[in-house]
């Protein structure tokens, strides 16, 4: 028997977006399509408008039992979905369902094909392709016979599967179940519940996918936000630490830290903590930044917790850094909030959408540390390392600044230093009765730093860096510096001047010795030549005397004739 | 119910009967189905014999087949069929089901009063 050696193809579950921010991320493309889905949740979890902003985004067919259409119409119209509009264009359909409990009687069997024939009709009247029923409950509290209602349920959820329109049902929590009638999340292929839960009187929305049939999901709870443009899921926190790491620098927007950091500034992509006792310039150095990082025509997003925009502004202005340009053109974008107006995760969501609408290439949080006063140290630990991942990803720079307190310098309050790649310490240098700062490179992941410490200089140009004073009188900054460094320069003149003192007398010293030298040397020669002249005189008369010899003895007929040579 | 209209020549239901007693007031009434199903020829059949039982001619009886004309259930909020509605006299009462048990037929129409 031949065996079919191709596979089985492997048919994937359909799958429509949403819309939702975030929300398609983590389901892996939205909701199952042509099947129900349900959305459970408590009041003012957000369900309503999970259904509508589904509509809206793609977008038909609204079956409303709770709220009346003129009240959808209004209540969204806050969102800025117009209701209104995509009716008249046949693009949606409201029908609000009222069942009042106190009208009706029942008297023997009934179904509900009534529901089945208005929803069929208004499907096909507009073609719809999306249902969202809204909320369910309403039928059960309606109508009196439970053993009916769950039947027609069950049919009504088949019924919408048959008809092959993605549908969106809604229902309310049930006490200690997910449902109240304990059935409907068993009809529907996926389930998502959302909650809206205070922590220490703070609010957050978290939604969570209960199941969902034939496909894959996340099973965590993630946090979501409800703000002026719907429902934002904050996607997956990152699974892996799969980031590219760039190989290039960006300047800091002080020249001499730059150099201090491998001469090039900071890696894009990196993160760098600068920490810091209260008044040190960690919101200055963070201005630099974001200021030669609009200057290069990047953007850059500044979340303030601290201070509001036009303070940051002002005070930025009086050491010579001017981001209102940027505000102007847009390159710079301010988001100043309280800590405290919304929880941790609500945080991170905000800060994710702002960084998803903004699409900035350099983020600064000036000052994370308040942040711990929306959640414990963990918890923005692990908040700040999942919006920290999601910047990685992005390839994005970020800056945080950090306060801390003046007896732990090496200590940053949420620990997150080992997150950072380059860490930037602003340190209190007191003595000699004045405060100076300190910069010290902690750490700078990938690139040959400084070890030293550089005396940080606010003044109207700018952050400064100078060079501290190191000498056996130990570290010195500031007035002190000064004092040290004229007194130096002092000494140093006085060194100076003994040298050409002693340089001057030798050369005196060396003349005179040259000219006895000369003295001596003449008199030598003197003396040679005196010396020469006797040896020739010498010669001569010896010359003369062997003459007179050999005259003679030619005289005297001698047969021996000598002649001595005389050389 | 192929005739949807199946409209008695009785007495019409347009006087106020505000304050005359229930029993001389005219009913106007509609029943919504859907299709020729068991339960709505049932419904129909029960319908039919409380209100010659005990309306007396005083009554009208619209039957409307959703299935024909389904942009009709929005207006009275039909959901459960079979539904029987009192349109007249006011308020609107509706009773859902094969209207099988007569005496809350007669309750919920207010043909007899409420009794404990």
């Amino acid at each position: 028997m031949p065996r079919s050696t191709e596979s089985i193809p492997v048919k994937q579950l359909r799958k429509i977006p949403t819309g939702i921010g975030g929300f398609d991320e983590i389901t892996g493309g939205g909701l199952p399509q042509g099947r129900p889905t349900l959305i459970a949740g408590g009041p003012g979890s957000g369900k309503t408008l999970f259904g509508m902003e589904f509509l809206v985004r793609g977008a038909r067919d609204f079956m409303s039992f709770e709220e009346k259409d003129t009240d959808l119409v209004e209540n969204f119209s806050s969102l800025g979905f117009d209701l209104d509009d995509l009716a008249a264009s046949n693009k949606l359909a409201l029908d609000y369902v009222h069942i009042e409990r106190s009208e009706i009687l029942e008297t023997g069997e009934f179904d509900l094909e009534g529901l089945f024939v208005r929803l069929g009709f208004a499907i096909d009247s507009i073609g719809a392709k999306r249902v969202v029923l809204d909320t369910i409950e309403a039928l059960f509290s309606g109508f009196p016979n439970e053993g009916v209602l769950r039947a027609e349920v069950r049919r009504l959820f088949r019924w919408l599967k048959d008809r092959g329109v993605t549908a969106v049902i809604t229902c309310e929590r049930g006490n200690g179940t997910l449902t109240r009638h304990g059935l409907e999340e068993y009809v529907s292929d996926c389930v998502i519940f959302l909650d809206h839960r205070m922590i220490e009187q703070v609010a957050t929305r978290r939604l969570r996918i209960i199941k969902y049939r034939g496909t894959s999901h996340g099973t965590n709870e993630y946090p979501f936000l409800i703000d002026e443009g719907g429902i934002y899921v904050l996607p997956i926190t990152s699974i892996g630490l799969i980031h590219k790491a760039s190989t290039e620098r960006i300047s800091s927007g002080v020249p001499r830290l730059d150099t201090m950091l491998g001469g090039e500034g900071y890696f894009r992509g990196s993160n760098i903590l600068i920490t810091g006792t209260a008044g040190t310039g960690k919101t200055s150095l963070a201005a630099h930044f974001a200021n030669s990082a609009c200057s290069r025509g990047e953007r850059c997003l500044y979340l303030a917790f601290e201070e509001s925009e036009s303070q940051i502004l002002r005070n930025m202005r009086s050491i010579g850094v001017d981001l209102k340009p940027w505000l102007d053109n847009g390159l710079l974008h301010f988001h100043a909030t309280r800590p405290t107006i919304f929880g941790l995760e609500m945080h991170l969501v905000s800060m994710n959408k702002l960084v998803r609408d903004f699409k900035p290439s350099v983020v600064i949080m000036d000052p994370i540390s308040n942040l711990v006063s929306v959640g414990s140290t963990l918890e923005v630990k692990s908040a700040l390392m999942r919006f920290i991942d999601g910047l990685k990803t992005e390839g994005i720079t970020a800056l945080f600044t950090c306060l801390i307190a003046w007896q732990h310098q090496d200590l940053t309050e949420i620990g997150v230093s080992s997150l950072m790649d380059t860490w930037i310490t602003v340190r209190e240098i007191e003595s000699n009765g004045e405060r100076n700062r300190g910069l010290y490179v902690i750490k700078s992941r990938g690139m040959a730093h400084s070890n030293q410490v550089r005396e940080f200089v606010l003044s109207s140009d700018g952050v400064r860096l100078v060079d501290v004073y190191v000498g056996p009188g130990g570290v010195l900054t500031g007035a002190a510096r000064l004092t040290q460094e004229s007194k130096d320069r002092q000494e140093e003149n006085e060194r100076a001047e003994e040298i050409e003192r002693k340089t001057r007398e030798f050369e005196a010293r060396k003349l005179s010795v040259e000219a006895q030298v000369g003295a001596m040397m003449a008199e030598l020669s003197a003396r040679e030549k005196e010396l020469k002249k006797a040896v020739e005189e010498e010669d001569e008369r010896k010359r003369s005397l062997d003459r007179q010899r050999s005259e003679i003895a030619r005289q005297r007929h001698s047969d021996q004739v000598t002649i001595r040579r005389v050389e | 119910m192929a005739s949807s209209g199946n409209n008695r020549p009785a007495v019409s239901g347009e006087e106020e009967c505000q304050d005359r007693p229930k029993s001389e007031c005219r009913y106007e009434l509609r029943l919504y189905v859907a299709g020729q199903t068991p339960r709505s020829m049932e419904a129909f059949a029960n319908l039919k014999k409380i209100c010659e039982e005990h309306l007396n001619g005083r009554y009208s009886i619209e039957v409307i087949d959703l299935l024909e004309n389904p942009r009709l259930a929005k207006g009275d909020q039909i959901l459960a069929i079979p539904t029987l509605v009192r349109r007249l006299p006011e308020p609107v009462r509706k009773i859902i089901g094969t209207l099988a048990d007569t005496e809350r037929v007669l309750v919920g129409l207010d043909v007899r009063p409420r009794r404990p």
